[in-house]
Formats: C-alpha cells, structure tokens, sequence
C-alpha cells in the first residue's frame, strides 16, 4: 500500500475485494482492486473458484463421454462446445458426416449464439442499472429454450451431438418452431435498440470506456466480439470454416473503436447475422443419415489433433493428443474466457468503479469456462 | 449551440425508452409470462422428449425387457448405474443365462446425458417426464429401477 | 367532525392539557398514516415492477397480494439487531431517527384536503424544503457510525448528490412561487382555484420547472437513474450495509415516504393540491376532495417508478456534471424568463 502526500491531504491505496459472490461478475470470479478514492490503480483477477478438472476426467473417459462433460464448460453456448470435440474425433477418424447433420448443427448452434447473446444483452442492462432488460432477454430466451428441449430435451446441457452425427433426429416441429422464432425475434431486437442501445445515459456510461487498442488486442490473445470491436477480424466461421457455414453467406461484425459501446455493436449485429444464416438454412435442411456409424469403442489414432470452433464468447480450441488408446492421454481446450479476462487489468488503469461494471459486462465472460 | 441539441436528443432517446416500457405496462394483464407452479401441476405438461429421469418401464405382467447385458453400466460416465446380477438356468431354453437381480440408478449422481438410453439394445429403460424429485432423506434418491417379483420378457434377445 | 373533537377535548380539560392532547392525537394519527402509507407504496412498488417486466407480483399472501408488507414488516421486527463492535455506538443508534424525523415533519404540513391539514404556516414551502434537508444528516451519520470502507463511500456519494440537488429543487419551486406571490400552502392552492392549474398558468417556464424538479426530486430520494448509493450492485449495499431488522426498515420507509413527499410538492405546486380538474365536482359538498389529491399524487409516483425501471444509472461524476452543468443554468435563466413573463402579462 502507498501513501502520497498531495498538498497537505495525505491519502493512501486501498484494497476492495469484489469477492466471489457479487451480482455484477458473472459467476464466481474474485476481483482484487486497489483503489485510490475513486480511481482504480490494479485489478488482480483470482481464479479457480469454480475448478472442476474437468480436463483429468477427459483422460478417464471415452470420446462418447467426454462430449457430455463441455456441456458444463461455457454453459451458455454448450452446444457449440460439444461440437467441437465431436468435430476434432470426426476429423482423426476421418469420417464425413452426412449433409443433413452439418446443417443441422449449424442451425442450433447459431440458435445457441442468439440465446447466449440474449442473456448477455439482458445481465449487461440489469448490471448498469436498467433492470428491466433482464425480463425482456428471458422471455425471448424461453422460445429458444422450449425448440432446444422440445428436440433434445433439455433446455442448458443438452448433450446432442455424438461423434459421427446427432443422437437422434429432430423434432419434427422444430422447423415451424423456429420459423416463429425468427419472425418474432425480427421484431424484438429494434425494441431492444429502442429501450437500451440508444439510451443517452447508456452512451454516457460505454462511449469511451475500457478503450483497447488493435494492438493489445492481437497481443493479449483476445477474440471473439472482444477482438472485433477492435478492429481485429477473427471469426472462425469465416476463416477455417466448419459444418455448414461455408455455404451460407453473412458479415462479420466488425468495428475499430475498440471501447465498450464498439463491443456492444458488434454483438447486436451478430444477432442479425446470425437471424441471416438461420432463415437461409431452415427451409432446405437435407435429407440424409443422422448418424454415420462408429465402432462402439472408439480409439483415436496416435496423434495429436487440434480444431477451433467459434463460441459465443471467442475461439474455442480442442487439442488431443492420443496414443491410440481408448482414453486420450491429453485432452486440453483453449477457452476464450481466459484470454479475454487477462484484456481487463489494462483496460481498467485509470477509470472509476463504475467503469469496472460495464467493461465487465461487455468484455462478456463466462466463469466454467475459465475456470473448467 | 450544440448544448440545446444535446439536451434535446438527449430527452428524446429517454422518452423512446420510456415508450418501450410503458408499452408493455398497459398490456400486463394479458402478457404476463408467470406461470403460477404449484396451482398449475394439472396443465403443465412436459415435451415427450424432456430429460426427467431414467426409469424401466413395466408391462401388465409384470416383465421387463432388461436382459442384464450391462451395456448401460459401461456407457455411463459416473457410474450413476450398478448392476447386481446372477447367472441362473432360463426355464425355456435350459441353458445358462444372465440374469438381473438388481438394476441400481443413484439419481443424485445422473448428469441425465442420456448415453445409456442410447446404449441399451432392447429400449429397456426410457426417459421419463417427472422432474419433482426432491426428497428429505438422500437414500431415497438411490432407485431401484426393477420392481420387486418381475422378470424378464421372454423371448427379447431375438 | 375535526370541529367537534376539538370542542369535546376543550370542554372536558383545562385548556393546556387539551391542546397537548390534541397534538398528541394528531401526531398519533400522523404515524398511522405514514406507517401505513409506507407499507403500502412498498407493495404498490413491487406490483408496478412486476408489471412493467412482464410477470405478476405478490399474490399469494392475501386476496392480491395486499398483505404482503405486512409479512415483510413482521419478519423486519422479528430480527435479531447485530451490529459490530467498533462502531460509534451513539450515532449509529441515531441516524435512523433522523430520517424518520425528516419526513413526519414534512407530511405535517400538507393539505391533504380543506379541512385537512395539520400545520398550516405562512412560510409552507420554505419550511418543507428546510426539512427535507434534515434528512441527509441522517445518511451521513450512518455511513460514518459503520465503520465500513463501503458504507463510508456511500454514505459520502450520497451527501454529495443530496446536497447538489437540493439547489435545483429550491430554484424550480421558486419558479412558481414567483406566479403565486406566496409561500403558503394554501394559499398557493387558493391561486390554482381561481385561476387555473400553475402548470397551466405558467405554460413554457412553468414546464421546464416541472421538468427540472421531477429530475431533481428523484435525485434527492435517491432513486431511479439516481441510485447509485442504494441499488450499487458495484460494492455491497451502501450506507445501510450495517444496519439490519427494524433499523433498515426505517431507512427504507423513509426513503419510501420521500417519494410520496416529493410527488406531494409536485402535486400542489403544480397540478393544483386537492382540487378537481375543470371544477367538475366544486358543487358536491360530500365529495372527499383528498381522492384527488391522492389520485395525482399516484400518477407522480408511477411516473417517478417507470424512470426508475426504463433508464441504466449514472456514475457519480455523471450525476454532479448534470447537475452543476446543465439544470443549474438552465434553473437560472427558466427564473429570469418566467419573471419577465409576469411582468409582461403574459400568463394564461
């Protein structure tokens, strides 16, 4: 701790906890400030909170089992997260699924993206004040949830990929379902716009806060929305493309203010694009095999593998490296929460408290993820 | 100058926002999402494909179809599911045949991922839609998914 | 019936005793009327929150819900009283009496109807702003009394933004009393009843000052767009953090009453106190003419409400840049303007 002398006033730093448990951080993540009177001097983050090896117990499992344990990983985008172990096994088998499991997946995965986005529109209201926000975003997210559990039957962790394709197939009222979604997501997100994005105190409270250079971005090893509000182009789905996204055709969101508001633009447009991608895939979903069959144990050949998906929240990469077992001796994700939390001691030098809330809740972070 | 047009565009995003709100306060009666739970358990019906809990289902004599090939126990990441069973003689056939004796589903620890439904050759176990299972004594959660005095269907392998 | 209680207690006591008696009588009443006027703007709060964000509120404890303060209150008084051992015993125990002290002075002076009022001075609304301000002494001492790096931080916001916004208050209530040419609660509804509503009268001025005191005022209740010092889901729960059981609950009614006092102002300031719109029930001698006075003062309070639930909240820097920058000039030339307004005639 210092003491400065200004003047004749002596003041001195002191040390805040925004502890475990707190409204505004988004699940258990413990914030250590120091302070000097309203100006933060450091912001130490201290994992581990929520650690459940998750990555040991992938050792201990099958390829089958493994994919029910990233559910719980971002838990907000899990099914994109159980793609991409079912991706990396697909692409070391060197099997091709059939077309109508890549559209498929591709539908619900961008279907994942507008729920978490929901969410994330809905906690970034309540944190700033606006409390009325949170309702609204659950409401929408309730359509999504009930076409998510009305085909795989659950709402969070819905376990529906397997390696080889999906576990069984859709419902067959999940195209109309979606269908109304759209149409009446079309209408909600300029109400959003209307309640929130164009509010003066909003833009007070995120014009010029938290602003991250092209630079620090690249060097802090930031993606996803994060990145993109900075001027760097990351989108996976554009650049090593995937499933079904290299036959649709949509933007990348992409802004170079690189301050809060810039961050929070590049999310509501992904919301759009990603209404886009889904209205061009939903009416021609191919026919075709839900499953390619696999032997019963899978055994991966020896080697080592790596796939990048892009989550809700940045890149996600899966690396396996086997040796020809049926457990994987290493099985290690790349999560985008901790590249983006490390953006935030540099972007919180100098700015009020007030200004930790809503970088936090823009910089969009998911604790289990970090954490695992 | 520029100081009136703050104020006024200023105002005027705060009384959008505002219009929003109060759009949804004259409709509230009608766009209330609550569903009042305890008062509504007769009309709430789940989707057929919801993840409650795993149970085996029985028919009207009492039979099973789970011949004990502890496909299931494998498929399980955390061995949420223990078989307890026997080699006995099958009276139709006169050979020597598995048979279960036990078939133990500890709900506490179901992470209801769902590969043992898959797994299972004969569609002996099946989801079921209850998802009030909240006890006062955690022994309670460990089920026993084969009633008492029932048997295997004859006849299932085929 | 005011009349004959007073004639009944003068006849049947010496005379000192009888107004003592009377006051305590009208104190008691007083009490009654804040506690149960508290209770139910708590409840009236959560309903039109509820309704705003699209679900029901209370409905289970009694037939809607209408008994669920009276829970709430129950399981408040029930509560063990902790505090800790370092704290300034003496004003810790204080602060809360302040508040509460503030805001039954305030309510003392309303006319609720014509017969109505308690306390009707000739310096009405200058003695109800210097009250109000007692309030914040309270804030502070129960910050300081904490012991609390928190508390302090909220406590000190608070006064600052109290303090700021009392100024602009003062000057938009100066605005109309330029219009009415006294200070006396009455005899500004008096004005009103001949002349129409002052919001009316005073057309341009007369709305920015409107608009400049429903600002102010939420400020002052710290609330809405304004509560930082409450709602901080930034660093624990402001200068109450220490205070738990029937001592929170009188920071909290106070803070409820507050609003009903500065929907009060309003309402007789601007809108007309007590009288009907258009006249259109001067002829009904039986007509309880504080209906109306009630009905307005529930349409400030929901308007102070949808702010509350519509708009994110200001940095505390924000907060001070919008007082000192933009209502405070804006409050000056508004007086100016509204002078030279009466000057020339030109009232409605």
């Amino acid at each position: 701790m210092e003491s400065t002398v200004k003047g004749s006033l002596k003041t001195e730093e002191y040390f805040i906890n925004m502890g475990p448990q707190h409204p505004a951080t988004h699940g258990v993540l413990r914030l250590i400030l120091t302070i000097d009177g309203e100006i933060i001097k450091n912001v130490e983050p201290d994992l581990g909170y929520i650690h459940r090896s998750i990555e040991k117990m992938c050792e201990r499992d099958s390829y089958q089992q493994i994919v029910h344990l990233t559910d719980r990983m971002d838990y907000l985008s899990s099914h994109i997260n159980n793609e991409a172990v079912c991706l990396v096994v697909e692409k070391a088998l060197e099997i091709e699924v059939s077309d109508r499991v890549k559209v498929i997946r591709t539908i619900i995965g961008e279907l994942t993206r507008i729920a978490s986005h929901c969410l994330w529109w809905g906690v970034t209201g309540m944190d700033l004040g606006a409390l009325t926000t949170y309702f609204y975003a659950f409401r929408d997210r309730e359509m999504i949830n009930d076409i998510f559990e009305e085909t795989c039957g659950a709402r969070l962790t819905m376990n529906y990929n397997i390696p080889g394709g999906l576990m069984f197939d859709i419902h067959p009222n999940f195209v109309k379902r979606t269908k109304e979604f759209i149409a009446h997501f079309k209408t909600k997100i300029p109400e959003y716009d209307r309640l929130l994005t164009g509010n003066v105190i909003f833009h007070k409270r995120t014009k010029g806060i938290g602003v991250l250079s092209k630079e620090d971005a690249i060097s802090f090893g930031a993606s996803g929305p994060v990145a993109r509000g900075s001027g760097v182009s990351c989108d996976i789905r554009k650049i090593h493309s995937y499933s079904a996204y290299d036959r649709v055709d949509f933007n990348e969101a992409l802004l170079t203010d690189g301050d809060c508001f810039a961050r929070y633009n590049v999310r509501i447009q992904e919301m759009w694009e990603s209404l886009s991608i889904i209205e061009q895939l939903i009416d021609n979903i191919p026919e075709g095999d839900i499953i390619t069959p696999t032997k019963a144990v899978i055994k991966l050949p020896k080697g080592e593998y790596y796939q990048r998906v892009e989550t809700a929240r940045g890149e996600l990469g899966v690396y396996v490296n086997s040796t020809g077992t049926k457990n994987p001796y290493r099985f290690k994700f790349r999560s985008p929460g901790l590249s983006n939390l490390s953006v935030i001691n540099s972007l919180s030098k100098g700015s009020k408290i007030g200004d930790l809330v809503a970088i936090m809740s823009t910089i969009d972070i998911v604790v289990p993820d970090i954490d695992r | 100058m520029s100081y009136f047009s703050e104020i006024y565009n200023g105002i005027k995003t705060l009384l959008t926002g505002m219009s929003v709100t109060g759009h949804y306060f004259v409709r509230a009666r009608k766009g209330a999402l609550t569903q009042q739970y305890p008062d509504n358990r007769d009309t709430l019906k789940m989707f057929d494909r919801f993840r409650g809990e795993v149970i085996m289902p029985h028919d009207e004599f009492n039979e099973h179809r789970c011949t004990g090939c502890q496909k299931c126990e494998i498929a399980c990441p955390n061995g949420t599911i223990e078989i307890i069973w026997d080699r006995g003689i099958d009276e139709v056939t006169g050979k020597k045949k598995k048979k279960i004796d036990k078939h133990i589903y500890h709900l506490a620890m179901c992470t209801m991922c769902g590969l043992c439904i898959e797994a299972c050759p004969t569609d002996a176990i099946v989801w079921a839609q209850n998802y009030e299972n909240s006890v006062y004594d955690r022994t309670h959660l460990t089920k026993i998914l084969n009633q008492p005095g029932s048997k295997v269907k004859a006849g299932i392998e085929d | 019936m005011i009349k004959d209680i007073h004639n009944w207690l003068f006849s049947i006591m010496p005379e000192g005793v009888a107004s003592i008696t009377e006051m305590v009588l009208i104190a008691t009443a007083y009490l009654i009327l804040f506690a149960v006027a508290g209770l139910y703007l708590v409840y009236l709060e959560r309903k039109v929150a509820a309704w705003f964000q699209l679900r029901l509120g209370p409905n289970r404890v009694g037939p809607f819900g209408l008994f669920q303060t009276m829970a709430d209150a129950l399981k408040l008084v029930s509560k063990e009283l902790t505090s800790t051992d370092r704290i300034d015993k003496f004003l810790y125990n204080l602060a809360p009496y302040f508040v509460i002290i503030a805001s039954l002075t305030a309510l003392a002076v309303f006319p609720f109807s014509k017969q109505f009022q308690a306390f009707d001075i000739n310096i009405g609304l200058f003695f109800l702003i210097a009250v109000s301000s007692m309030g914040v002494i309270g804030i502070l001492l129960g910050g300081w009394s904490s012991n609390n790096k928190y508390a302090l931080i909220g406590a000190m916001r608070s006064g600052v933004q109290t303090i700021s916004y009392e100024l602009s208050v003062g000057l938009s209530l100066l605005t109309m009393v330029l219009l009415t040419g006294s200070l006396q609660l009455s005899e500004i509804i008096e004005v009103q009843r001949t002349g129409g509503w002052l919001i009316l009268q005073g057309h341009v001025p007369a709305v920015i000052a409107f608009m400049i005191f429903m600002i102010a005022g939420t400020a002052e209740t710290n609330r809405a767009p304004f509560d930082l010092v409450e709602a901080e889901s930034e660093l624990g729960a402001g200068f109450h953090t220490e205070y738990s059981g029937m001592k929170f609950a009188y920071f909290f009614l106070a803070e409820f009453i507050n609003m009903f006092i500065v929907a009060s102002i309003a309402v007789v300031v601007f809108f007309g106190g007590w009288l009907s719109p258009f006249g259109i029930t001067e002829g009904i001698t039986w007509f309880p003419e504080v209906l109306w006075f009630l009905i307005k003062v529930l349409i400030i309070i929901l308007l102070m409400m949808w702010f509350r639930w519509t708009f994110p909240r200001l940095r505390v820097d924000q907060l001070l840049t919008l007082e000192w920058k933009y209502l405070l000039p804006i409050n000056l030339v508004n007086i100016v303007f509204m002078a030279i307004i009466i000057w020339l005639n030109w009232t409605i």
